[in-house]
């Protein structure tokens, strides 16, 4: 039960680190109205009273400090100036970090946590403070005991001389109700003083006329009995007395009291006139009226709770309103991801029928067809609905994002701002996830080594805070995210020779711009002078891309010198289910992505022209697009030479190079389901993925980019350095 | 008769510990998202006890207080604040609104049924 609220409680933070992220934005651009302030302040105060639930003191403890700077901001007594929003933006940073911490586990930096304190202490006032850590009322720390074994304890009597104010009255405070908590703790007699009533005609409505002398014989502690009183203190004339302990009783009193700044409760309560409840405005009043009862209340063990059978009806109505946001359901990722699971194995059956009725020995089939066309036309719906299940928007994604931006700037003592645009875009989770560290990466770089310092971009003419841009869009069946500085642009001069330095290239080799820019993502580099701690971590921009490869995606870099950098990433839209063309492959049935395939053709002597002693070349149209066999590149084959080249995929690399991809020939068009070789087999160079065709049969999917930077790069590049980094990576 | 309560605070977590401690106690659980929504709702729920937070969205705690003891409603029921803070300020600001009593979070169980049975008599 406390596990699944904890839960609770961390998607709840979610949420509102999200809407505090959000709030703070819009203060930042300038947006402080008090509901803008309030809202930040709510979501920190209920971050705060979650944590404390779970007794996450570190996260407690700082959302205080956090909460306490803003609530004065809130009453107006601090002003929001540039530097108090960059540390609350900073403390929000922090307080997102500590929630990670406690749902994940593992460490805060500890040092960075002391800075934001204090830091967030200089603008609390010490009067503040002490207010807010006053313990409070006498007896708050009070927690009622297990009904102890009364005869172990050492039992006291107590006098206890209760006056209700009329002030009483107006809180809802019922005097039976606390003699019944009193009886609780103890044997209680109770007698009621009604001395004070005037006559009839002299009583006036609303005046509290009744006392109680009580006496309780408890084994409790005094704290205890002060603790039943807790909620009237002030409010009534209460005297705790028992035997040899009057100056206690004294001292309890005057801290009553001086919890709540009150002078001794004054004796002289008006007294006039006769005969009327003292609490007129409460009904059904059961305490005793009758002068002179003694009541006996013995405490008793507490009956079973009664275990709620039915369901209470929970009014919640969690998102009528109309203007709030669209209704939501939260569901276990588990359960849609065994539906996904399910359409899959919806559309590998779908292949199976139809292999099998084009096998049937009928005469006419068509019917069937028909049908069999609309089972595959539902599965795709199905398949749709449930990845829109899957799709969040990457808007929580890029808000983090403005935070990296932040932290680099801070880093770097230069100045840069975070613009997103299409933060509606909607992509998987897992890609939303699992696409955290390379925009992070990425953004670390931009910020590091694109953006340039702001006297050097004073010096160019620009503005001297630079300006990233992340994109988000939907292009043709797959995402595109982009990160765009305004930076100096690549070096190129430089790439080249710190490649040539690290012996990643030979010294005489002869690239173009796109090949030069695209070193960067080899394994090993990093152009970082001196790894610094922030984007050269010893790994370079390789991470990055194998990050984005694993999701099935590829990224791009281009960049214009003086205008700055450009990194696409390319995503499939989903990692479930894609279209693909089944081709054949020295007797294997292999998948080809249909998104990396621009034409097919069949080719003929003519159109082949050899080159050198191991290279082809295809003539289309006039122009020459190098030859990779596939079979060969997977060593299905041991030459390449003098085979039936039957059909040619033309297909287009990350970086705009056109590449035609031998095989031996084309089945079908069809989708099929992405199932990952992860844990059945190592990492294949120019195999992304498997998947179970209509006779069962599987088939490998083909990752054409891999397949022709490993055989084109041979020309380039020293080939085992490139094939066994691919098999490490 | 289940002692019905009426539990309005913004945060789901909050709502749902609420939820667990008041339900095992035997005691039969009406919650609302924020405060107005919560006086919204007292009339249909008719709750025999009253919790409320103090900071939310659309009417906050005290607002809550006043319009439920005000002329409209009139509701003589025990109202018990949540805060977290325990500042005497913001008790007596409660009080002086009609609440009956506090609850400080982090509440335990105990010490909630302890209040409200300080304030409803209920043993649940």
């Amino acid at each position: 039960m406390t596990g699944s609220i904890l839960d609770t409680f961390f998607e709840e933070c979610e949420e509102l680190l999200e809407a505090m992220d959000a709030g703070l934005a819009a203060i930042e651009e300038g947006d402080q109205d008090a509901e803008t302030v309030n809202a930040v302040f709510r979501a920190v105060h209920s971050i705060k009273g979650g944590a404390g639930a779970f007794g996450l003191d570190d996260l407690v403890a700082f959302a205080h400090n956090f909460e306490t700077v803003f609530d004065d901001v809130r009453s107006n007594k601090l002003e929001l100036d540039e530097k108090l929003i960059q540390l609350l933006f900073r403390a929000s940073d922090h307080l997102s970090d500590l929630v990670t911490c406690a749902r994940d586990g593992g460490e805060v930096d500890q040092a960075h946590h002391g800075v934001l304190i204090s830091a967030l202490a200089e603008y609390i006032d010490e009067d503040e403070e002490e207010l807010v850590f006053e313990p409070m009322g006498v007896g708050a720390s009070f927690e009622p005991a297990p009904l102890a074994p009364l005869a172990e304890a050492q039992e006291a009597s107590y006098d206890i001389r209760f006056h209700p104010l009329k002030e009483m009255f107006d809180t809802g405070n019922e005097p039976y109700f606390l003699f019944q908590a009193l009886s609780d703790l103890g044997s209680l007699s109770v007698r009621l003083d009604d001395s004070e009533l005037p006559g009839f005609d002299a009583m006036e409505e609303g005046e509290s006329y009744l006392s109680w002398e009580l006496t309780l014989v408890t084994s409790e502690p005094r704290s205890a009995i002060e603790a039943v009183f807790e909620f009237v203190e002030g409010l009534c004339e209460l005297a705790i007395s028992s035997e040899g302990d009057e100056e206690a009783e004294e001292d309890a009193l005057a801290a009553l009291n001086a919890a709540f700044g009150l002078a001794p409760a004054e004796d002289d309560v008006a007294v006039a006139l006769p005969l009327e409840q003292p609490a007129p405005e409460v009904d059904e009043t059961p305490a005793p009226v009758e002068a002179e009862v003694e009541v006996e209340m013995v405490s008793e063990p507490e009956p079973e709770p009664e275990q709620a059978a039915e369901k209470p009806t929970k009014s919640k109505k969690e998102s009528a309103k109309s203007s709030g946001p669209k209704p939501t359901l939260r569901v276990e990722l588990d359960r849609v991801d065994r539906l996904i699971n399910a359409v899959g194995e919806l559309i590998i059956n779908h292949s199976m029928l139809a292999q099998q009725i084009a096998n049937l020995d009928a005469s006419d089939t068509r019917d069937v067809e028909t049908e069999l066309e609309g089972f595959k036309n539902l599965a795709r719906d199905i398949q749709e609905g449930v990845m829109a299940i899957r799709a969040q928007p990457v808007k929580p994604l890029f808000q983090r994002m403005a935070r990296i931006v932040r932290e680099a700037s801070a880093a770097t003592g230069k100045t840069a701002k975070l613009v997103t645009i299409g933060e509606t875009t909607e992509v998987d989770k897992t890609v939303i996830e699992r696409l955290a560290d390379p925009l992070t990466h990425i953004l670390r770089n931009a910020v590091d080594h694109g953006i340039e310092s702001p006297e050097a971009r004073a010096a160019a003419g620009k503005d001297k805070a630079g300006e990233i841009r992340l994109t988000a869009a939907h292009r043709s069946g797959s995402v595109c995210i982009e990160v765009k500085d305004d930076g100096a642009g690549l070096n190129r001069t430089k790439i080249r020779q710190i490649a040539i330095d690290k012996g990643l290239i030979p010294e005489n080799a002869e690239l173009n711009d796109s090949e030069i820019d695209n070193l960067l993502f080899l394994p090993g580099f990093s152009t970082a002078k001196e790894i610094s701690n922030l984007s050269g971590r010893g790994v370079g921009m390789d991470v990055v891309k194998n990050a984005v490869a694993a999701l099935g995606g590829r990224v791009n870099i281009s960049s214009t010198p003086g205008d700055g950098s450009v990194f696409s990433i390319i995503l499939p839209l989903t990692l479930a289910v894609m279209d693909g063309m089944v081709v054949s492959v020295a007797g294997h049935t292999m998948v080809v992505p249909i998104t990396a395939i621009v034409e097919t053709m069949r080719g003929n002597d003519d159109m082949i022209n050899n080159l050198g002693a191991d290279g082809t070349l295809l003539s289309i149209r006039g122009s020459f697009v190098p030859i990779c066999d596939v079979a060969g590149s997977l060593g299905l084959r041991c030459s390449s030479h003098n085979e039936p080249a039957g059909v040619y995929l033309l297909v287009e690399t990350e970086n705009g190079d056109r590449c035609a991809l031998a095989v031996d020939d084309i089945h079908d068009q069809r989708q099929v389901v992405i199932k990952s070789l992860d844990g059945v087999c190592g990492n294949v160079p120019g195999v992304s993925a498997a998947t179970i065709l209509g006779d069962g049969k599987i088939a490998m999917i083909l990752d054409p980019e891999s397949i022709v930077t490993a055989s084109s790069s041979a020309a380039v590049f020293d080939t085992d350095r490139r094939m066994s980094n691919a098999i490490a990576s | 008769m289940k002692t019905k309560v009426l539990a309005i605070d913004d945060s789901r977590t909050i709502r749902n510990l609420l939820a667990a401690c008041l339900e095992e106690a035997g005691f039969e659980y009406h919650s609302a998202v924020d405060g107005r929504e919560g006086v919204d709702l007292y009339p249909d729920v008719a709750p025999d006890v009253v919790i409320t937070d103090i900071n939310m969205p659309n009417l906050d705690g005290f607002g809550v207080i006043e319009e439920l003891r005000g002329d409209g409603i009139n509701s003589k029921v025990p109202i018990l604040v949540l805060t977290t803070e325990s500042s005497a300020d913001l008790k007596a600001r409660a009080r002086s609104a009609g609440a009956t009593g506090w609850i400080t979070k982090p509440f335990d169980d105990d010490s909630l049924i302890f209040a409200l049975k300080r304030v409803t008599g209920a043993v649940a």
